[in-house]
Parts: C-alpha cells; structure tokens; sequence
C-alpha cells in the first residue's frame, strides 16, 4: 500500500487494517512516535494526517492512505519548528517519551489558532498524557512559541 | 546506517559497537558505550585531539537527568568546556563505575545516584585533571603548581603560555598510579563554573525530533516481535493451551509456553498481539494470590496496626514511650490506608534479547534502572555468569522504580531462546497495569501523647505492609534485623519529640510489591504529616508554627518552611472556596515543604488542587532548573496517586486494564506548581523521589480546613471525601 509520509510517497508491505503506529515504527523505522496504551487513551502516538491530529495506535493504515502524514520526524528538517525550539528555552522534557505526542499534538493547535488562549491549550492538550508531570512547561512552551515572531514552516 | 550482523554477535573484547537505527540521535548523546579514540587520564575521560571530551555517565537517563548532573560533576573539577563534552553510558562494568550507594552495582533507584556519586565524580575530574597539568609541567619544565586552568585549557602565567586540552592528548600518558586526590584539592563552591548553573540537558535535544532511542525502539536484523499472555493471578501458569488459532494468525511463528504465561512470537508486534487474542488458555488454580482481595487485605491489615497488643519490630525507638503516653494530659489516635498505585511509565515494558546458539551468552537492548541487575537476571535464566550477557541501556521512557525490575528481561531471554532469534517483546498497557509489582498496600496507626501545654511528648507510628527486600534482597532485610528499609522509609521524623516508637509489621498476604516513586515516604509521611497537622488544628494552634516549634534547632527545615509559607502567602485568607494545606518532608536528607490550595466540589466530592508551592533544600543544587523540574513533576505525580489512583485486586486478579480505568492527571486537572530551589553548601540529598511526600498530606490537611473532615484513606476517591463530609 501507497502512503505519504513526511513528503515523500513509500510502499508498505502491510494491511489496511494495521494501526498506522506499527508501519510508522516498524516497516519505516520511524520511531519518534511512540506506542503508549493502545486504545486513544494517552497520545503519544499522535501524528498528523493533513495537519490534523490523530492517535495513529487507532488509526488503520487504510484510513491513512490518500492522506499526506506527518510524523515528529517530519515536523521540520533540524529541530527548528517554534515548538521544538521553545522545548529547548523552556526545557520541557524529562523521560521524553510522550514528547513526540505532545509536541505534534500542539503543533496542530498552532497551526490552527496561532495565538491561542490558556484555556484552548489546556482544552487541546488534555487527551495527551505525561507521567513525568511536565505540564506546567509543555502550557509554558506552548505559549512562548504562540507569542514568538517566527511563523511556523509549513509541513513536510 | 543498520546494525550489522557482527555488531549483535560481538560482545567479547570489553568493545561494543554503536547501535543505530536510520539515523542515530541527535546531539552529543550516544545511549551506548562506544570507546572513543584519544587520551583517557583515567576509566571516566576521553580527551580527542580534536579537544572533544568523552566522560561516562554511569546513571541510566529516566527523566530525572542523571545524564547531565553526573558529567557536570567531573567536568566541573576538571575544569572541561561544557560545550566540548560527549556523554556515553557505563555499559556494565560495574567495577569501574557501579554505584557506591548501592554496594557498588549500576542502579540507578532510591535518590541515590547523586548523593552517592558527587565526591567520587568530582575526585575523578579533579584526578584527571591534575594528570593533564602533570604531563604539561613535565614537557615545559615548569613547576605544576604554577599551572592553572581555564575551561579546557592549561595555562602558564608567569611565560604567559596556554595549551589546550586536545593538545595534551596528543602527547600526554597516563602514569602508572594516578594522582591521590582528596577533598582539599577540590574546587570551592565560588570556583564553580557548571554546578549551580542553568545547563540545558544534554538528551534534550534527542527527545524533541524522535531521534532518543528508548529500549521499545531497539531493532536489530532478523529481529522478531512478541507479547505475553500472563497469567491472571500470580505464581499460576497455563494448565491447558490451545494454540491452534493463534498459529493460523498470518505472521505468527511460534506459541511457547512459560512458566507463568504464554508466549506469542510473530514477524510484527500486530500479528502478535493478534496472535495472543486468539489462544485458548486454561490456568493453574490453586496459587497464594487467588485469596488475595484489596478489602480483605486491607481490613486484615487495619486491624493488625489497631490491636496495641501485639507489637512490631522497632523500625526506630527513642525514649520511653510507655511513661510518656501514661502520663499525658491527652491521647490522639489515627488509623491511615493507602492502597496499590501502579507506576504508569508512559514506556510500557520492554526488552529486546538475542540469545546465541549455543545459549549461554546473550545480548540485549533494554531500558533498565541496572543494567547489572538485567544481566543477573538473564544469566539465571539461561544458567550462565553474568560476565556473558552484554546490556545495551537505551533511554527509559519512565523508570519511577518499575525499571528496577527485570520480568519483561526475562520474557525477552526466554523467548529468544526458545525461537533462537532476536526476539522484542512489548508489554501492551493492559499487561502493564496488570502485571506492575505496585506499591505496597498499607494500614498505619499513630498515636501521639499531648501534656498540658499542648507539646507532644510521645509518638507511636505503626505500619502494617508486606517486604519488598524479603523478595529481592533478603541480606539487605536480615541485616537490618527484618526491617525493611525502603519499605519503612520516611517514619523518623525531624520533629524534636522526646519519646519516640516506630513498628514495622512485615505481613505477606502472596501479591509481590515493588518500589514506587517515594516508595515507604509516600505513605508514611501522608499518615504522619496529616496527623500532626490534625493534633495542631484540635489544639488551635496553627499548624505551621506547631510544626516550626518542634524544628527550632533545625536551620534547614526552618528556611524551607518559612520560604514557602511566604510564597504562598500562608496567612492570606483564601477566597471562592479555596483553602491551604501544608505538609513537610525530609526524607533522602532533603528538606521540602509544601502548600497547596485546593478547593471541593461539596455535591460531588471532588477535589481540585490550583496551585502548589515548594521550597527546597537538597544541599548543593547542581541542576537547579533540574531539580525544579524534578519538584514541578513530582508535585503533579503526587496530586494524581493522592487523588485518583488505586490498583484493586479481587482474587488475585487486578480489576483496572488501562487508562480508562486507571486514570493519571491530565493537564486540565493539573495545579500550577512554584518550586524554589534553595542551594545550600551541604552534601547533595535525594532529589528524584522528594517533591512527592508532602503533596498528599498537604492536600488532605487543607481540605479539612475547607470541610472539618479528615481523609485518611488514599486515594482521595470523591466518595470517600462525600462520606468523610457527612463524618
């Protein structure tokens, strides 16, 4: 099967009914989304299909197809999304492993609604688990990445 | 760039390849030990000519940043530019740099890495260091105490010379005994360049682009996925299996059966998982754990900690008790619960195993808090030394005691075996919130005598729980005459009262438990800090300067009390229903106090917690920004086990699955969280496990201020703070 992933067009040896998360981590070798319940519960896999922002755990591949994906690896070339450069400034992360979630998660908001309100991130975030407890810096980081100047670069 | 053949199989000469996948991680991180080229003045330095500096870092990197503090630490005495320095980890060679807190073994668990690690790292950098300074004094004919060094540079002032590191190493040996280093020699805190300052992480970077590799992203050729189907309760195993549809599954290979489960092996994890759905399994009855029900336990356990007739091992004695109680002018008694939590590692448990043919030797990928205690655990099962099993640690996505572990090592070792293939096995959530070895189960009683002025004369604090060392480390139990140290952890007190009893009742009841973030102090504290805060209220005195009275030769404790109560505003009266709560930790030789407002939804029982403030003193502050970071996610972890988590068990069977049933704070119920790091020029405390102790307690104390009820039972369900309302 035939999907876009991160710009470029690649064959798949799998079913339509595979969860998209297990191509991207194991027929790709993508592994910056992470598999974390499931079941849609925590969003560590979310990545987007059309900029919007999906559990790819619950997300069957033949769902995807016909779609342009966007993996945290596809996010930008060097780190350099206001995201990922305010994950830097505001030093959100500790284990990381729901980071890959988070950030692909907000970076649907920013695309969105570029200057969110406190409670539109609080209200986007909250199916996006993390164990470490880093909310008060992932609210932080979101918030100095809406107020920096740079305009965020369209996807892969 | 993949991981060739020869890499997986090479595991002899003490060199073990880079692991990579697509493209490895980005920044200065590799997640295994790959022996640089260059000088190394001794076991924990690398310098290149190129002035590059690679230091080891012997902790594993579960969040909590290990893998920046510790380098900083010899990077700091050897006087090293930050910006030159690579990190790699300490494969597992234990004997070169295992952890002098535990015995000398690579664990990384119970806050101790820092505290144990900070005067040797030091004397390290410092060693290695005075190695470069020697070789320079030697080639210019200079004395080396007219040496100095700026970052990464010698420097002779008087001909007005200065070489680089990098230079050195082109010409510098190792002499044959290094230098004797000791705590003189050591830099004074105002010399400090790194310690103290606000360093970025060093895995940060990796962590942002999906480039960290955590053990569940390991991959080697010819690698195999798995899963296992465990058995419901512990110690059973399958009686009967029927296979039949599970091999029919496209891309499964293999149906094995263990001791305690049933392994599914297949070509992707989704043909796996598949696979596993469709085995027909029947399990042994008959084992210990099926009797094991959370209420039963826990009446069983309650009315152990109430019956003041039978008496527990003294965990901690001090004065005579038994006079002061007789003679008091009041008696205050509280009995306390707190039931399972589960660690919740975003992560879910992991391994990647490759056992030779010959099954003696193996090599693995693995996010563990030791790798030594992986290679025991592989080496038992194959029935080798542990010198033949090879740990690859990768990033840990989550450890909070749960990666000290090692069954899902051994599910990896096992199945790999059996097929003879690099086997990956994944746990899916629902094996990992049913299989976790939780935090203990625990009933306490305390009891505290009051004379006439109001001071407390005598505390009696007795914890009923099962042992955690009396199954992994039964020397470490008998030494400590059955007491169990993490288990019992946090029951001493600073408080100033003259007699003093801690008991420890050691109850097996067949369900294993393990060490949980804050393990004995998550509980312990809860009951102690909520009752004394209670004593205080009965006596209408205010329970910050109740507390304060009773730590008034403790400099420590005093500033971080008065620093947070003043953040907080502790006397401004709070409005819209809210209400403060404070409590105290010192555990881990730190000292944290905190205050949390929080208010109660009265119809509902539900408790919301705004905002938390925190002052802490952990000795020197490395990371400061850190160690705030450690506070602020610790404040949130303890908000969401004190209100809503709970493992419960019916026959040995657990009733929660997932994160639907077993919900952890999300962002929308999570407080804002003010941390203030106070450096102080102590010996560096605990860090990774101190902010959560006093969140509970401070939670269950300001809601009595806002409902006149006391909770006592954790967690914080709404309808025990409804019933606790209606008294």
């Amino acid at each position: 099967m035939l999907i876009t992933v991160n710009g470029k067009q690649v064959d798949v040896g799998a079913e339509p009914d595979t969860m998209l998360l297990w191509v991207l981590r194991d027929n790709l070798k993508l592994t910056g989304t992470k598999f974390g319940c499931g079941i849609a519960q925590c969003g560590a896999c979310t990545v987007h299909l059309d900029g919007n922002p999906v559990r790819s755990c619950s997300t069957p591949l033949g769902t995807a197809a016909g779609t342009k994906i966007t993996t945290i690896e596809g996010l930008s070339a060097d780190a350099s999304h206001p995201l990922q450069k305010a994950w830097v400034e505001e030093q959100v992360l500790q284990c990381g492993y729901c980071q890959s979630g988070q950030i692909m998660q907000a970076a649907a908001l920013l695309a969105k609604n570029p200057k969110p309100t406190r409670a539109q991130i609080v209200a986007h975030m909250n199916g996006n688990l993390c164990r470490c407890g880093t909310y008060v810096r992932i609210l932080r980081a979101i918030e100095r990445a809406a107020k920096s100047s740079a305009p965020a670069k369209k996807e892969a | 760039m993949a991981i060739t053949r020869r890499s997986f199989i090479a595991t002899g000469a003490g060199l073990t390849f880079a692991f990579a996948v697509g493209r490895g991680p980005r920044g200065r991180v590799s997640a295994v030990f790959a022996q640089g080229a260059g000088f190394s003045p001794n076991v924990w330095v690398t310098i290149g000519a190129d002035g590059t500096i690679t230091i080891v870092s012997p902790a594993a990197e579960m969040g909590q940043g290990g893998m920046t503090a510790l380098p900083v630490l010899i990077a700091e005495e050897l006087d090293a530019d930050w910006t030159k320095v690579k990190i790699v980890g300490p494969g597992t060679n234990n004997k070169a740099y295992g952890n002098p807190g535990f015995g000398g073994l690579l664990v990384t668990a119970a806050s101790r890495t820092t505290p144990a690690y900070y005067m040797p790292l030091r004397i390290a950098g410092a060693q290695a260091r005075r190695v470069l300074l020697d070789a320079v004094a030697e080639r210019w004919g200079v004395p080396v105490s007219e040496l100095t060094t700026e970052p990464s540079t010698v420097v002779h002032a008087g001909s007005k010379r200065k070489i680089s590191y990098g230079e050195i190493a082109t010409f510098a040996t190792a002499p044959a005994e290094l230098p004797k280093i000791v705590p003189a020699d050591l830099k004074k805190a105002s010399q400090f360049r790194l310690i103290g300052k606000k360093l970025p992480r060093v895995e940060l970077p990796s962590k942002i682009d999906g480039s960290a590799k955590f053990g569940i992203d390991a991959d080697v050729p010819d690698m195999l996925y798995a899963t296992v189907l465990r058995a419901p309760a512990q110690g059973s195993g399958p009686a009967s299996l029927d296979d039949a549809a599970a091999k029919a599954v496209a891309g499964v290979t293999a149906v094995i059966p263990l001791p305690y489960g049933v392994g599914v092996v297949a070509t992707s994890y989704p043909a796996a998982q598949k696979g596993k759905a469709a085995l027909k399994v029947t399990w042994k009855t008959g084992v210990p754990a099926e009797a094991y029900s959370t209420d039963k336990v826990a009446a069983d356990y309650e009315s152990i900690a109430r019956d003041l007739g039978r008496t527990g091992l003294p965990a901690h004695k001090d004065g005579a008790l038994m006079a002061e109680m007789a003679s008091a002018a009041k008696i205050y008694e509280a009995v306390f619960m707190t039931e399972h939590v589960y660690h919740a590692t975003m992560e879910p448990m992991n391994a990647l195993a490759g056992v030779s043919p010959t099954g003696d030797t193996a090599e693995i990928w693995v996010g563990t808090q030791s790798p030594n205690l992986t290679q025991f655990a592989a080496a038992g099962v194959l029935k080798t030394t542990p010198d033949k099993i090879t740990v690859h640690n990768m990033m840990l996505g989550g450890g909070f005691g749960r990666r000290v572990e090692q069954d899902f090592v051994v599910d990896a070792v096992l199945l790999s075996k059996a097929t003879g293939k690099p086997v990956k096995v994944i746990w899916s959530r629902e094996d990992d919130v049913r299989h976790d070895k939780y935090r203990p189960l625990t009933a306490q009683l305390l009891r505290a005598a009051v004379d006439k002025d109001g001071t407390i004369t005598a505390w009696r604090h007795r914890l009923v729980a099962p042992s955690f060392y009396g199954r992994t480390n039964p020397r470490a139990l008998e030494a400590a005459k059955g007491i169990d140290t993490p288990v019992t952890e946090g029951m001493e007190i600073s408080y100033a009262i003259r007699a003093q009893l801690m008991e420890y009742f050691r109850e097996e009841r067949g369900q294993d438990t393990g060490v949980w973030r804050a393990v004995g102090s998550g509980y312990t504290k809860f009951a102690s800090e909520s009752f004394l805060d209670e004593i205080a209220r009965k006596q209408n005195v205010d329970p910050v300067a109740f507390r304060l009275k009773m730590l008034k030769d403790n400099a420590r404790a005093t500033k971080v009390i008065e620093t947070v109560t003043a953040m907080a505003e502790w006397k401004r009266p709070r409005k819209n229903g809210r209400a403060v709560g404070f409590a105290f930790s010192d555990a881990w030789k730190s000292y944290l106090a905190s205050v949390v407002e929080v208010s109660v939804d009265r119809k509902t029982g539900k408790i919301r917690v705004h905002e938390v403030w925190s002052a802490f003193d952990c000795g020197v502050a490395i990371l400061p920004d850190n160690i705030a970071a450690q506070l602020e996610g610790s404040a949130i972890f303890g908000v969401s086990h004190a209100l809503g988590e709970r493992i419960t068990f019916k026959n040995g069977v657990v009733e929660q699955s997932n994160f639907h049933d077993y919900p952890i704070l999300r962002m929308a119920d999570a407080p804002d969280v003010h941390v203030k790091v106070i450096g102080t020029d102590h010996p560096p405390g605990g860090v990774g496990e101190a902010g959560l102790p006093p969140i509970a307690p401070a939670i269950g104390n300001a809601v009595a201020v806002l409902t006149g009820a006391r909770l006592r039972h954790l967690p914080m369900l709404s309808e025990r703070v409804l019933a606790a309302m209606k008294g």
